[in-house]
């Protein structure tokens, strides 16, 4: 990976992939999804966890929007904060695009 | 294991804190430590030095129950651990086990005892993760302290395999005084090996580590070496966009203020020993506190209700000068063992503090570093373990 690679635009036709170091997983004791990671584990808010359950590797990013855009009807500018949860989440190296 | 006390040592920095929440946390770190057999002998083993004096290992099933019963409670993270954990012949059964309950699962392993096959065998069975420890950089060094001839090139040649399987590749040295002054080959050889994150934790001084003190124990001056090279090598790589992670774990000897030891008492840690004692960090065995048995009563029961659990949760039990401090709620008067050990009244403010009445001794240990001579470490194996059982 180079340093480009991480600061590159993600365009609606990128497929957001997790990285092989993460699982994402529904924790019950927790009641929100997380990643687990050797000997650590990061808890997820809702928002987050909502994005991160819709990234598999096959889904561009325009697919995760329109999904989520049917899911939450109301909420407003939400294409946008999709978008910068991505650029966060591949910051921290939790995904690939 | 390895002593890199990786409950102690600071986590990244997602690590779970539960500490502002009422009454204590989930157990949602469980280390399984499945035997006390392995086949090297370093001497800066965290295991209990006389761990010969203790026999019967819980089964299969003994196991299984436990781990089924600590995920109820929350348990998300298991560590394979022990002794050395591949000399378990049920431990893939264990691996899928854990899987099917939803853990992450670490095993952490010397890598003697491994190869392609098992490595194979275990990610098909669900295995996320395997941490291979080092010694040093340098062969001589790494079969030296290990007690092996052979245990470099085989640890090599196992961290390999790891990476080009497709596990998350965790490089953990533990360094002391014999190899500090090797960081930059160290790092070297984690670069070389493309590994994911490291973890440069100096030895903690628990176990077989604490009778060995004085020769493992760096001066500051050999810290601030390493400290400052790690550094340039982080800038260097961050700057070639290599993605590599490098903690570097200062060692508490060297601190004015103890660590946060476990993120508290009782708080995230589970550790169960081989014959099933149930133990709120990996030293704590040392104390004496009369520990709970998973043999004997429920984790539900060990966890919430047992006295061995409870016995430093809270502020209650601590003494001057931690109880009016202001700063317990950060560190909770630090190690519990560490505080035991050099004191001989685990209730004292862990020496580490510069405000304990006993700090004088962490001083002095780090004059004795300074000193040209030390002593020839005694190695962990059974022999030397059966000297301490006599006592």
């Amino acid at each position: 990976m180079s340093s480009a690679d991480q600061t590159a635009a993600i365009t609606l036709e990128s497929v957001p992939a997790l990285n092989r170091m993460f699982r994402f997983q529904w924790e019950k004791a927790q009641d929100c999804y997380v990643l687990l990671y050797p000997e650590g584990m990061v808890k997820l808010n809702g928002p987050a966890g909502e994005v991160l359950a819709l990234v598999d590797g096959r889904r561009t990013v325009a697919d995760i929007i329109l999904t989520l855009q049917a899911k939450f009807p109301d909420a407003e500018g939400i294409d946008r904060d999709i978008l910068d949860f991505l650029g966060d989440a591949r910051e921290q190296l939790w995904i690939s695009l | 294991m390895s002593n890199s006390g990786s409950a102690c040592n600071g986590q990244p920095s997602q690590a779970p804190s539960l500490s502002n929440l009422p009454g204590h946390g989930q157990p949602l770190w469980l280390l399984a430590e499945l035997t006390y057999k392995c086949p090297l002998q370093c001497p800066y083993c965290a295991n209990p030095v006389d761990f010969a004096s203790k026999t019967g290992e819980l089964s299969t099933a003994e196991w299984i129950d436990v781990f089924t019963q600590a995920r109820e409670l929350g348990a998300a993270q298991l560590g394979f651990s022990g002794g050395e954990p591949l000399v378990r012949q049920d431990l893939i059964e264990l691996i899928r086990e854990a899987r099917n309950l939803g853990y992450y699962s670490n095993l952490i392993t010397s890598g003697v005892g491994l190869n392609e096959r098992k490595i194979a065998d275990f990610r098909e069975a669900g295995l996320d993760h395997i941490q291979v420890s080092f010694q040093a950089a340098d062969p001589e060094v790494n079969n030296l302290l290990a007690g092996s001839e052979k245990a470099f090139k085989q640890k090599l040649a196992m961290a390999r395999e790891v990476k080009a399987q497709g596990y998350p590749m965790v490089l953990n040295f533990v360094t002391h005084r014999h190899n500090v002054d090797q960081i930059d080959r160290i790092i070297e050889l984690c670069v070389e090996l493309k590994a994911d994150y490291v973890e440069l934790a100096t030895c903690q001084y628990y176990g077989w580590a604490y009778e060995n003190r004085n020769d493992l124990l760096p001066t500051r001056a050999q810290l601030e070496r390493a400290e400052r090279i790690t550094n340039e090598y982080r800038d260097r790589l961050a700057a070639e966009g290599n993605p590599i992670k490098i903690i570097f774990v200062t060692p508490d000897y060297y601190e004015e203020r103890p660590k946060g030891c476990m993120n508290g008492w009782g708080q995230v840690f589970l550790t169960v020993t081989p014959d099933g004692t149930a133990l709120p960090c990996h030293s704590a065995r040392m104390l004496p506190i009369e520990f709970p048995n998973v043999r004997e009563q429920s984790i539900e029961a060990i966890w919430n209700q047992s006295n061995g659990f409870n016995h430093f949760r809270g502020y209650e039990w601590m003494k001057e000068p931690c109880a009016s401090c202001d700063e317990k709620e950060k560190d909770f008067g630090g190690c519990r063992c560490q505080a035991f050990m050099m004191t001989g009244d685990a209730n004292n403010t862990d020496p580490v503090c510069s405000k304990s009445p006993n700090h004088g001794m962490i001083i002095q240990a780090r004059e004795e570093a300074e000193l040209p001579s030390h002593k020839e470490p005694i190695y962990r194996n059974e022999r030397n373990s059966k000297v301490f059982c006599k006592g």
